[in-house]
């Protein structure tokens, strides 16, 4: 840990970053903070107080001083009083202050994620970006529930410090050094426990990576009968878990006592050194005093031990919180005209961050209404050319234009209201039939039958519990890969599109309802759409290849060739053999079966 | 849909924290071990917490007696006080350090035993979409508790050491004044008990946001394109916001009601000081108390306050450890689909084995029947082709073949055995299933093969390729077999891993060979490699094919067509085709899309 300065220094700068996004909450703990800490102090004066004026005279004298004992007894009451409103303030608005900068970060970290291009999205995988929004966002602010309160305990400490001075200086010289020790004990602690602690969570990293892969392959674990091998490597690796998490352990285990030790061990040496320099009552104030102080001192400890994960935390939420590369808009606010769209593109270049580029120079026209597909062997390009035409990302070089205006002239929103795609990976909200396929926009229940039916979902839709109303998701029914791939086919026709792009958007419905689907939805202009959306296809299949009027074959990022199906493969031999490898493999309804 | 799910944590009543622990001592003793020696500790322990007030009392009384100090006693008290605390570090010391060494080793022999288990389990390979919740039961559900014994589980102990022992001085001192302070703090346990079940349920009430919270924010991820494509950012955002703010009101509330519980104590601790200052006078007067006890008594009651505050903490992070622990036990609790007959069954005979369906039935738990009695034998080294429509119970007539399940009636046998007599050993060394996404671990191609088979050399893994054929591909990977192949492989294309896949099962060497096809699109070159490799794995060897692909059908010694939960057809491919039937329907839909 030679960074512990930058460390500090960061860490510092997180928590006046705390304050200053949320002053008023801050100062209400910071003032509960003091009204607890003061009252600590109070407590051992007026303990002294009574030991003085009431416990030692009625020993001495025989009776109780009544009027004394009113008074300490008051006291005591008053101190109570203010130690609860101290409480409050401290615990509620420190509560508070923690929860509301987690949510805080959280939404910004999502709307950040809705915002970033899908090329951010590609290079960050999944399990990484939610934990930025969880335990990223939950250890950066973790400091924070002892903040106000180790703030307040410092003010605190100096209070008692320059109190000492005035009743005595030998014991004040025992304070300097017994707090300061407490103090640094506390950071020496931190800063073993944080080298510890990153290795015990690195160490969580791995077994959860061998828990998650193992699982995703239980049916090769089973069918192979590797659990007990599998069993082993996770116990391994749990295992050093286990005996780092130990170690941790064996270090809190002796820390622990020791920090509590040291203020008792001042406390004796009050007792030691007061004895023949004060009287009764001071020595028991000053006693309890360093009693009392003994738990609040370690709140500063608790805090600086939670700094160095807080600061990890805050790279990595900066990391998209600074991420750069938004799309820029314009201000037109729908592509020209009504109907079919014409689409343009030219020279288009495009390649995920500075790996190979993975569309070169493609340049097309797509005329109003054609129907166009896209066929091409693996990695061709083809689903990285559908995110690009519906703007979820912008070509390196080279502009797409529907109906003449260039994608980034558009507002936000503008592009969506007039084209849709329907991606390979179907993606269903944890919402209702009817919320996945509105998505909020005002369609009345007619519209969504009629685009249920379009994508052949009505009738398993009928079928359900509650029809439009049925939940679907992780708490609701679960559909079947084909089912999926309909709702979200739906959502799209819903909108009557003026360009639709389907991306292998029905590789796992059965080829006899995708090929009623397509008909549908190509061929009988007026039933489902009023009029044919230029719609582009990625499509495998030779049925479905031959709907379109025309077929871009797409090769190593290049537009090879052109035609219709018949002179494509006539002509060209590579269009011909893949096409007919596709060919091969008849039905493809995404059986289930060990999958 | 699957035969077992794992029941969601909020639906019934709990069971109690009690019987809990006891299962989790019953799976791991180790939470156990040495407990007798480390309670010892912990009271010795807990002693140096109540050496302060002795020592203090001590001073006044004897070191301080009518206003002169004798310095030499005073001396010799600190001294003692000093010791006794070194050693009660030292004993608390030993005792975490024994306390951690036998909770992390339960958590890790809970972890270890629950992973297992989950492997036992048929809804980790059915229901996906629950595998999540699998994983978080062995990595993040055993870390909350882990966390929780380490911050809060030793305050928790300590505590209630220190309690008991305060009490006790206390008593030793007065019982008066004990009896009066106690008192004082009755109120407080009364008030408390009823605070600690509201609060268990504002803290239940944050655990369900929190997840609900984070699956909305999950879906701005993994939802990322469609949400841009339909530029529904706006909606999403609204529904992520009103989550997040659900989540810190629900936080805010369970924060403000455990300050209650503190305000509990301070109050009890002002009224216990209250009532040791007036009743300790009473008695100091009459001679029954010197001032030595009664500041004492004030110092013990502070001792009192301390672990009724930790230990409300404690508490807190104890209902989510609770929680995660009885996540944890629950899937520990949910009986396995199919049980492994062990040593007692009776092993497949050597050679390549028959197969044989008697009467099989098979109705998914709740739903209708999908299989509808299957009668059926194959000849050892047979090659069969299983073809039907999606949703005529392939499927499920693969699952039970492999007895990823079993049948609701009727009996499975491989070699004249019935599966559910035959030990898994035997089984999975028997019958390898290559499925359709070949998965791969994220290491090199070699260590994937020797998941078939463990020990097998480098040179041995290139030889199983070149015996498949595949020697020209192994050739074009950068770095051999030591090439790795990425998260579930997607370093490589899906026909690539089928490929490593093949290799995998053929390294295996079973004898019954079950093949779920990809209906993945793969390449032209691979889409050979992948025919060679099938065609040489299955030589000698029973072998059953789910198939997708007509020219599987054709090549394959027999055609089993299944449809609507029976074999309709069973033959030749040529003859099927003069038959005509489901088997010609499904030739017609093929070869018309063959011809586009």
């Amino acid at each position: 840990m030679t960074a512990r300065p930058a460390v500090l220094r960061r860490g510092t700068a997180i928590l006046w970053r705390a304050c200053q996004e949320e002053p008023r909450i801050f100062t209400w703990s910071l003032l509960g903070s003091l009204g607890y800490g003061l009252m600590i102090i109070a407590q051992a004066y007026v303990l002294g107080y009574a030991t003085d004026h009431v416990v030692v005279p009625a020993i001495n004298n025989g009776h109780a001083d009544r009027s004394a004992l009113a008074i300490a007894l008051l006291l005591i009451a008053g101190v109570a009083a203010v130690k609860v409103a101290g409480i409050m303030g401290r615990r509620i608005a420190a509560g508070i202050m923690q929860y509301r900068l987690q949510g805080s970060y959280r939404q910004r970290i999502a709307r950040r994620y809705l915002d970033l291009p899908m090329s951010w999205h590609a290079r960050h995988p999944t399990g990484a970006l939610l934990s930025n929004a969880n335990s990223d966002v939950e250890a950066l602010w973790y400091p924070i529930a002892p903040f106000p309160f180790a703030v307040g305990v410092f003010a605190i400490m100096l209070v008692t410090l320059g109190l000492l001075v005035a009743t005595d200086l030998g014991l004040a010289l025992l304070g300097a050094l017994v707090f300061p020790a407490v103090i640094v004990t506390n950071a020496l602690y931190a800063r073993a426990m944080s080298q510890r602690v990153t290795r015990a969570q690195a160490l969580r990293a791995d077994v959860s990576g061998i828990a998650h892969e193992s699982f995703e392959g239980a049916l090769v674990v089973k069918t192979l009968g590797r659990e007990d091998a599998e069993t082993e490597r996770f116990a391994a690796r749990s295992y050093v878990l286990r005996d780092a998490l130990v170690g941790v352990g064996r270090l809190r285990g002796l820390f622990d006592p020791l920090l509590e030790a040291i203020p008792n061990v001042g406390t004796l040496l009050v007792l030691l050194v007061g004895a023949s320099r004060v009287d009764a009552g001071t020595l028991v104030r000053v006693a309890y005093l360093f009693g009392l102080l003994a738990f609040p001192l370690r709140a500063i400890g608790w805090m600086l031990a939670e700094l160095p994960r807080s600061v990890v935390g805050d790279d990595r939420v900066q990391q998209v919180l600074t991420a750069t590369g938004d799309l820029p808009y314009g201000d037109v606010p729908a592509p020209p005209g009504a109907g079919p769209l014409a689409l343009q593109l030219d020279c288009v270049d495009f390649g995920y961050d500075g790996a190979a580029p993975v569309l070169t120079g493609i340049t097309a026209g797509i005329e109003p209404g054609r129907v166009v597909a896209i066929v091409g062997p693996t990695g061709a390009g083809k689903s990285t050319l559908a995110s690009l035409l519906v703007r979820l990302m912008d070509p390196d070089t080279g502009v797409i234009r529907y109906g003449g205006v260039d994608l980034r002239a558009f507002a936000p929103g503008a592009v969506a209201s007039a084209a849709a795609l329907v991606a390979q990976q179907t993606f269903l909200f944890d919402d209702t039939v009817r919320g996945n396929v509105t998505l909020g926009a005002p369609f009345d229940d007619e519209q969504v039958w009629d685009a249920l039916r379009g994508a052949q979902a009505d009738g398993f839709v009928a079928a359900l519990p509650d029809g439009l109303d049925a939940m679907i998701g992780e708490r609701g029914t679960t559909l079947s890969g084909g089912q999926r791939q309909r709702l979200s086919l739906a959502r799209a026709l819903v909108r009557r599109p003026r360009l639709l792009i389907l991306d292998d958007a029905t590789s796992a419905v059965d080829p006899a309802v995708e090929q009623a689907i397509l008909a549908g939805l190509l061929r009988a202009a007026g039933t489902q759409l009023d009029t044919q959306p230029t719609t582009v296809l990625i499509a495998h299949r030779r049925a479905t290849v031959a709907l379109a009027d025309e077929v871009l074959f797409l090769d190593g990022g290049r537009v090879a060739d052109r035609g219709s199906h018949a002179e494509l493969q006539e002509r060209n031999p590579a269009y011909a053999a893949i096409v007919s490898a596709y060919d091969t493999e008849g039905e493809t309804a995404g059986s289930e079966l060990l999958g | 849909m699957s035969a077992v799910t794992v029941a969601p944590v909020a639906a019934a009543t709990p069971p109690p924290l009690r019987s809990v622990l006891r299962r989790a001592v019953g799976i791991a003793p180790q939470f156990v071990a040495g407990l007798g020696g480390t309670v010892v500790l912990a009271i010795v322990a807990s002693g140096g917490r109540v050496v302060v007030p002795v020592v203090v009392q001590q001073v006044l009384d004897r070191g301080l007696d009518g206003g002169h100090a004798h310095l030499t006693t005073i001396r010799w008290l600190v001294l003692v006080g000093v010791i006794a605390i070194v050693a009660t570090v030292a004993a608390n010391f030993v005792m975490n350090a024994r306390l951690f060494r036998a909770t992390e080793g339960g958590l890790a022999q809970l972890r270890v035993t629950a992973f297992r288990h989950v492997h036992d389990l048929s809804v980790l390979h059915q229901q996906a979409e629950r595998r999540g919740s699998l994983v978080s039961r062995v990595t993040s559900d055993v870390d909350t508790i882990s966390i929780f014994m380490q911050y809060g589980g030793i305050a928790l102990v300590t505590s209630v050491v220190q309690l008991l022992l305060a009490t006790a001085v206390m008593f030793y001192y007065s019982w008066p004044l004990a009896l009066l302070a106690l008192a004082a703090f009755a109120p407080a346990v009364l008030v408390g008990r009823r605070m600690q079940r509201r609060l268990s349920t504002a803290y239940g009430l944050v655990r369900v946001r929190v997840g609900e919270m984070l699956g909305a924010i999950a879906e701005s991820v993994v939802g990322a394109a469609t949400i841009k494509a339909y530029a529904a950012q706006g909606r999403t955002a609204t529904r992520i916001d009103a989550a997040v703010e659900a989540t810190t009101a629900a936080q805010t509330r369970a924060q403000t009601l455990s300050v209650g519980v503190f305000i509990v104590a301070e109050v009890s601790a002002a009224l216990a000081n209250a009532a040791v200052i007036g009743g300790g006078v009473a008695l100091a007067v009459t001679g029954h108390l010197t001032v030595g006890q009664l500041v004492a008594f004030l110092f013990l009651v502070n001792l009192f306050v301390q672990p009724v505050q930790a230990a409300t903490d404690a508490l807190n992070q104890a209902q989510n450890a609770v929680a995660s622990f009885r996540r944890v036990l629950e899937v520990l609790d949910t009986p396995t689909d199919v049980a492994d007959p062990g040593p007692a069954g009776t092993p497949i005979p050597a050679g390549p084995p028959s197969i044989r369906f008697r009467q099989v039935r098979y109705a998914y738990p709740g739903g209708p029947e999908v299989l509808h009695g299957i009668d059926l034998e194959v000849t050892p080294g047979t090659n069969l082709a299983v073809v039907g429509e999606t949703g005529g119970g392939k499927t499920t007539f693969a699952k039970l073949l492999t007895r990823l399940m079993d049948p609701t009636s009727g009996a499975v046998e491989i070699g004249g055995v019935p599966l559910t007599r035959v030990p898994f050993a035997s089984l999975r060394g028997r019958l390898v299933v290559v499925p359709q996404d070949g998965f791969l671990f994220d290491t090199t191609i070699a260590e994937n093969v020797r998941h078939g088979r463990a020990g097998l050399d480098a040179a041995g893994v290139v030889t199983a390729f070149a015996d498949l054929g595949l020697g020209d591909w192994l050739a074009t990977q950068p770095r051999g077999v030591d090439t790795p192949v990425g998260e579930r492989g997607e370093s490589l294309s899906a026909g690539e891993r089928q490929l490593v896949a093949l290799v995998r099962a053929y390294v295996a060497d079973p004898e019954l060979l079950v093949l779920d096809e990809a209906t993945s699109a793969v390449d032209p070159a691979t889409e050979q490699r992948i025919a060679r490799a099938l065609q040489r794995l299955t030589r000698g060897r029973t072998a059953v094919t789910i198939a997708h692909r007509l020219s599987t059908a054709e090549a394959a010694d027999e055609v089993v067509v299944i449809d609507h939960g029976e074999v309709v057809q069973r033959g030749e491919h040529a003859a099927l085709v003069a038959e005509g039937g489901v088997y010609g329907r499904l030739y017609a839909s093929w070869t018309a899309q063959r011809s586009g």
